[in-house]
């Protein structure tokens, strides 16, 4: 791996390679040229070794897909260094790190903070998001503007709803002075006290506390309304269930500036995963029924859902190797997120681009980063990838100390060959 | 190493970590042994010494006198050794974890763990890191298997027989392991289930394992043939689930008035300990000619015997 912070210098030439671009809608075989951390031309005309200009390093892509590298709007950064590598190992050059890290991202120095040690790392680029409420305790306004200054790219209390509906009516308006986003995590948590997994037949079989469908979809109501109210900016983050999508579908017909997103595991697993209490399997928000699963399915192909993210949450072997309602929620997802993803393809639900364009221009565009497009003028970050390979996740294989991904031991297609993060290679698989 | 040679059954499982999936071959091995037991339970020596020299631990997370006891006097009947661990003696509460403890545990080589833990799930993960044959005593609100195969035993040794019989398990559903083991035995073994209680008490999607649910005494109790009858778990009551105790007595506690919707030779359970005045009447409680609550704890005893010997033998069967 040639993971290192110094710049790239020189011309690369990606030639023959399959060209994705969502954000322009470009998919063709072509090459891409890049000069230092930057792309200087990108299209068919750069397809064969002899449109390479003089000098230039050439990089034969062997006809496989080339598109921008991804773009993931949700992570928990656990230990920086293996998330980074995670990352990129996964083709993910932008990701957007939630403020519940140890302190809270509420403070300026912090957002600095964290920004710099990714810097340092060279592999993925690393935003913050800054905490809604001061010590995401829900009570007093975090001061957004000075984070947003400081390089928070929206605002979120991360895996904890912002309760209370006079402090989210505060943070949408608030937040709407300057222009900024506010991320809300869908779950009303009165509804939700002792629950674990999703309320119905298997938790009740399994005499587990169930999480009601209802306690989403009440707080996206609640929020759609506050933020007509306020003329706030809502974004809901991964979305679970068949009502909320319905919730949201009505919302953006009306008119209302709400976006949302999902994680894989919303689209590709249902509760049945959790079998005889698989703690990987625990999530928040929790694996939903068969129904729901569908039903976000539908949400992603007819653009009710804007974005997918990973929903990266590494758990260390000691939170996850307890009763199941001991444990903790989260789940691994930076490796698996373009294969996973690529399953709404493989399965007939969506195009390639169009899947493409949830993990690359579509978050980009929400968090506003300058990423996801192969466009001349970008950084040159780009992810090299071969869509039909198969290959089957191995927990133990992901790296680093956290193994806790709900995907265990599922056959998938999509390998990334190449990871490219300011025109610099930081990934390229091993034999 | 065949003692038993000609009459040895075989239950064809390492542990017995819940109701649910055993078929009805399998229940009716576990309780034609334990008539066996019952029968040397009333005898004055009542021991005999099929687990001599097997080890035996009680591990409970969770208090309890009366499984705890059981099980122990089941062992010791049998000839084995039997440890009680509890919670308070232990080092769980110095911190270490669950998986550890068993490790540690594992490491003496005991026969059998039986083992109680207020989280559902609980037992399940602990068997799977040790290699003795694990006894789910209760894991949280999910399964207490010994609890349905003795009341099973009770109503077959009264009835003659468990299919087509009519059952009422009324009260805190919600949080009950003994409602969900009862709930499993009994549709396996043909009886049909009803379950009566305030719709706070149930939980959701309840129908789907098989059962009819009433939230009327009156017209869940018609024409039952048994009624068993659940502790309300006020010490787990940290939410509004019922405005007070003599509300819930009022509309679900079981009195004579209640009863008389039920069969007339209606058997009456409960699995102890019992809140007298809160869901059942006392003198429905006493009632000798209906109410066989004695029994079960009697039958309690034989069970476990019979559970411990069948996975001890088969286990033994096994390391050849």
């Amino acid at each position: 791996m040639a993971a290192n912070n110094e710049k790239s210098s020189g011309t690369v030439a990606y030639i023959n390679a399959r060209l994705l671009d969502p954000a322009s809608g470009l998919d063709t075989i072509g090459g891409l040229l890049t000069e230092g951390e930057i792309i200087t031309d990108v299209g068919p005309g750069l397809a064969k070794k002899k449109d390479a200009p003089k000098g230039a390093k050439v990089v034969d892509c062997g006809g496989k897909c080339l598109s921008p590298g991804l773009v993931d709007m949700r992570i928990e950064i656990g230990d920086l260094a293996s998330t980074a590598e995670a990352a990129v190992s996964g083709g993910v050059t932008s990701a957007v790190c939630l403020p519940n890290t140890d302190p809270v991202i509420d403070d300026m120095t912090v957002v600095e903070f964290v920004a710099r040690r990714a810097r340092k790392l060279g592999l993925v680029k690393v935003y913050p998001y800054g905490a809604v409420t001061k010590g995401l305790q829900g009570r007093e306004l975090a001061e957004l503007g000075l984070l947003a200054e400081a390089g928070a790219v929206a605002f979120t209390d991360g895996t904890k709803a912002v309760a209370d509906a006079q402090v989210m009516a505060r943070a949408l308006s608030y937040a709407a002075t300057f222009g900024l986003m506010i991320v809300q995590h869908p779950e009303e948590p009165s509804l939700t006290a002792d629950g674990v997994m999703n309320a119905g037949e298997t938790a009740t079989r399994l005499g587990l506390f169930g999480i009601p469908p209802e306690a989403e979809v009440i707080m996206i109501e609640r929020d759609v309304r506050l933020a007509e109210m306020t003329g706030g900016r809502l974004h809901i983050a991964h979305v679970s269930t068949a009502e909320s999508i319905d919730a949201i579908r009505r919302a953006k017909g009306r008119g209302i500036n709400v976006t949302c997103d999902t994680a894989p595991p919303y689209f590709a697993l249902n509760e049945a995963a959790i079998g005889d209490y698989r703690t990987f399997a625990k999530l928040s928000p929790p694996l939903r029924a068969e129904d729901d699963r569908q039903a976000v399915v539908q949400g992603l192909a007819d653009g009710t859902i804007d974005a997918i993210a990973s929903d990266h949450t590494p758990r260390d072997e000691e939170s996850k190797r307890l009763p199941f309602e001991q444990a903790a929620p989260g789940g691994m997802g930076l490796s698996t997120l373009l294969a996973v993803a690529l399953e709404l393809h493989h399965n007939g639900h969506m195009g390639l681009l169009d899947v493409l364009k949830l993990i690359t221009s579509a978050p980009a565009g929400l968090m506003g980063l300058d990423a996801g497009a192969l466009i001349a003028g970008r950084p040159a970050d780009l992810v090299l990838f071969d869509p039909e390979q198969g290959w089957k996740v191995d927990a133990d294989a992901l790296g680093g100390k956290a193994k806790n991904s709900p995907f265990d031991g599922r056959p998938v297609q999509g390998r990334v060959l190449l990871c490219v993060v300011d025109g610099r290679t930081v990934f390229e698989p091993g034999e | 190493m065949k003692q038993d040679g000609k009459d040895k059954v075989q239950f064809p499982h390492r542990h017995l970590l819940g109701i649910e999936g055993l078929s009805p071959e399998e229940i009716s091995i576990l309780l034609d042994r334990s008539e066996s037991y019952v029968d040397q339970n009333r005898r004055a020596d009542k021991t005999s010494p099929v687990l001599h020299g097997r080890t035996i631990i009680n591990l409970f997370f969770e208090d309890s006198t009366r499984t705890r006891t059981s099980f122990e006097l089941a062992g010791k009947r049998l000839g084995g050794d039997i440890i009680n661990m509890s919670v308070a003696t232990s080092s769980v509460k110095k911190g270490e974890t669950l998986i550890d403890t068993a490790m540690t545990l594992n490491a003496m080589h005991p026969d059998v763990l039986v083992v109680r833990h207020p989280h559902s799930g609980a037992v399940k993960l602990l068997s799977e890191k040790v290699n003795c044959a694990v006894i789910n005593g209760g894991d949280g609100s999910h399964e207490h298997p010994t609890q349905a195969l003795l009341d099973a035993l009770t109503i077959r040794r009264r009835r003659g027989h468990l299919s087509g019989l009519q059952v009422a398990i009324c009260g805190d559903i919600l949080h009950s392991r003994v409602a969900r083991s009862n709930i499993h035995l009994l549709n396996t073994m043909g009886a049909r289930v009803r379950l009566i209680a305030p719709k706070t008490l149930v939980p959701p999607e309840v129908e789907r394992l098989g059962v009819e649910v009433f939230h009327d005494m009156n017209d869940g109790l018609k024409d039952c043939d048994i009624v068993m009858m659940l502790r309300l778990q006020r010490e787990r009551m940290n939410g509004n689930f019922l405005p007070s105790v003599r509300e819930y007595f009022h509309f679900f506690g079981l009195d004579y008035e209640k009863l008389g919707h039920a069969k007339e030779d209606a058997l009456i359970m409960h699995p102890g300990p019992m809140n007298r005045g809160v869901e059942i009447d006392t003198d429905v409680a006493d009632d000798v000619g209906r109410s066989v609550i004695r029994e079960q704890v009697e039958m309690g005893v034989a069970v476990r015997m019979a559970v411990l010997e069948l996975l001890v033998l088969d286990s033994s069967e096994g390391d050849g």
